[in-house]
């Protein structure tokens, strides 16, 4: 067991808590950087895509893990970030400039949507935001003149760093960077007040008011940096599928975005990362047990969103903290061997809550 | 002089009236405690005060300045604090967060700053928590500071509950039954914080309260409230021995 003494208050504020820490995270962006050197094309766009689902999952990690309004039509963030990149990059805007732009729009459609939707709570959220996702979808197939309809739209691959983005180790290495960043911005939301006013809306809206909590604007603007990183990833998505059509920022890739961060583990950055990885494997891994299936099963088309769901709600019964949370079991089973107790978490009845103000 | 006045207020829900033209003035400095049985109104009163439920008639005044049109969440800019009767901590956070959270009045930092942490973000986290270490030392808190709430037994999280009220540095703090299933320790600590919050803080206390021999023991003045009416006010003597008060507590 690690025991930090703190003299100072950097200590708490700090990124890194300690030297092990530096150690690892420093060794694990080595190990992400050397990659190309041993993975080849297929392997390397597959950890692309994981990337670019953690950067959305982050997006909406920090409205429904950290706020706690759930959305179920985030993929409409996916889209317009990936058809207003497309739409700057046809223009002749070049890349490093089309990405600020894109972060953005998807902050201010996230605000735009953000300010009356959020008057909603709970069940009627969620439907809202359901609802949300289709009407997206239906303008992206309208709005022909911006999306291209259901003709679709061609992503340009500009020369950025004079590297094309059909390089995919290129690809890599920016989808890798983006993360990385991503990752750094969100902590630091995390770590300021504006952070901790989102925990406190998710744990209790009436003591957040009280502590000087302005309720609206602090769930707005979750929103809106919710649709920014998940803008981001879109415009990245753009670039990793090359052609866009409105069906492909539909219900089920919103649900791929719930499932990421329900079974990464809710209310921390780290399941971003477990679930992008578990949610970008999954489908390989199906594909590769239909065929060891009878085929009265393996061959049924609904196979996937199937068991998707499945592993949805087993994962809420189960093990509600996800991946992190197993994994901080298993951290502290080792830290505290041979004493460790599994009573530890569980569940313990609270009594002392109730919704009486 | 008074720091608080209410005036005239009038609640109804449908045709119950919860608090029917209830009028009361707190002097700064003061420890003002509200009894009475349950359902006599007394919580409705903390959130019209709250802004929580907006009164159908009356107004309040924190320094001479009407405050019943105020924002909810700008009360504690003004300098309203206070704590919850069933508790309203932050679950899943630590006590260091909670307590960091009855800073956020003073956030002077905006969205950019905070995104890359700038050295001003990293400033104010520094001046915060300064501010939140002397509550910690002031309450007794020192030993929990990276606990998540979860964990806690009740008197420490009603302790918490208060340490967070106090990071605002209110002026006026409103505290809803604070001594509510705590040990009889814990209620005597309760009533010397209380006491020192008042004197050392020079913080002016309005207080809900059924433990009458603590409420004897701290309180300046006294309100009996019942059926959303005003019994009586006065000293605690006064009070003790008033016939309006015996007889709604004991009956006839």
């Amino acid at each position: 067991m690690r025991f930090i003494f703190k003299t100072k208050y950097s200590q708490d504020i700090n990124i890194a808590k300690h030297n092990g820490d530096r150690f690892w995270y420093s060794l694990l962006i080595l190990i992400m950087a050397a990659l190309p050197l041993v993975l080849d094309d297929f392997y390397l766009g597959e950890i692309s895509y994981i990337c670019i689902l953690s950067i959305a999952g982050i997006g909406l990690m920090i409205l429904s893990g950290y706020t706690g309004l759930a959305s179920l039509g985030h993929a409409a963030f996916l889209g317009v970030g990936a058809y207003t990149h497309a739409f700057l990059l046809t223009n002749g805007i070049p890349f490093y400039a089309s990405i600020p732009i894109v972060i953005v729009v998807s902050f201010l459609v996230g605000a735009a949507i953000g300010i009356p939707i959020l008057r909603l709570t709970g069940m009627y959220l969620a439907i809202a935001t359901l609802a949300l996702g289709f009407i997206a979808e239906h303008v992206f197939i309208k709005w022909e003149h911006f999306t291209g309809g259901n003709r679709g739209l061609p992503v340009p691959q500009p020369e950025f760093l004079g590297m094309s983005f059909y390089d995919s180790v290129f690809f890599y290495y920016v989808c890798l960077v983006f993360l990385i960043a991503a990752m750094f911005a969100a902590i630091n939301i995390l770590r300021s007040p504006t952070g901790r006013a989102f925990v406190a809306i998710r744990d209790s809206e009436i003591a957040a008011q009280s502590l000087g909590v302005n309720l609206g604007l602090y769930k707005a603007l979750s929103f809106a940096i919710s649709g920014a990183f998940t803008g981001l990833a879109g415009a990245l998505l753009a670039h990793y599928i090359g052609y866009l059509a409105p069906d492909i920022f539909n219900i089920f890739l919103s649900l791929t975005l719930l499932l990421l961060i329900v079974v990464g583990g809710m209310g921390s950055l780290h399941g971003t990362v477990f679930g992008a990885i578990f949610v970008g494997f999954l489908p390989q891994l199906i594909a590769i047990c239909r065929d060891y299936l009878p085929s009265s099963i393996g061959s049924q088309p609904g196979l996937e969103p199937m068991l998707f769901g499945l592993i949805l709600v087993f994962f809420i019964l189960y093990e509600p903290l996800g991946i992190y949370g197993r994994w901080m079991k298993i951290k502290l089973f080792f830290q505290l061997f041979p004493t460790y107790k599994r009573q530890t978490f569980k569940k313990q009845k609270v009594f002392t809550k109730s919704d009486r103000v | 002089m008074s720091l608080f006045e209410v005036k005239n207020i009038t609640v109804a829900f449908g045709g119950v009236k919860a608090l029917n033209d209830v009028s009361f003035s707190v002097d700064k400095g003061e420890i003002f405690t509200i009894i009475g049985p349950n359902g006599a109104g007394k919580s409705t009163l903390f959130n019209v005060i709250s802004r929580i439920y907006e009164p159908s008639k009356g107004e309040i005044y924190l320094e001479n300045q009407n405050i019943s049109k105020t924002k909810p969440h700008n009360i504690s800019k003004l300098g309203i604090a206070r704590t919850f009767q069933n508790l309203e901590l932050f679950e899943n956070a630590t006590v260091l967060q909670n307590l960091l959270l009855g800073r956020h009045i003073y956030k002077k930092t905006n969205i950019l700053s905070e995104v890359f942490f700038t050295p001003s973000a990293r400033k104010q986290e520094h001046e915060y928590r300064l501010r939140v270490e002397e509550v910690i030392d002031f309450l007794d808190l020192q030993h929990y500071r990276d606990t998540l709430i979860n964990g806690l037994p009740y008197g420490v999280r009603k302790n918490v509950e208060l340490a967070r009220a106090l990071c605002t540095d209110p002026k006026l703090l409103l505290l809803d039954e604070p001594s509510s299933g705590l040990t009889n320790e814990e209620t005597i600590d309760l009533g010397f914080w209380i006491k020192d919050i008042q004197s050392l803080l020079e913080i002016t206390i309005i207080m809900i309260e059924h433990d009458m021999s603590f409420v004897n023991k701290v309180s300046d003045r006294i309100l009996a409230l019942n059926y959303g009416k005003i019994l009586a006010s006065g000293l605690p003597e006064e009070i003790k021995n008033n016939a309006d008060v015996k007889q709604a507590y004991m009956g006839d």
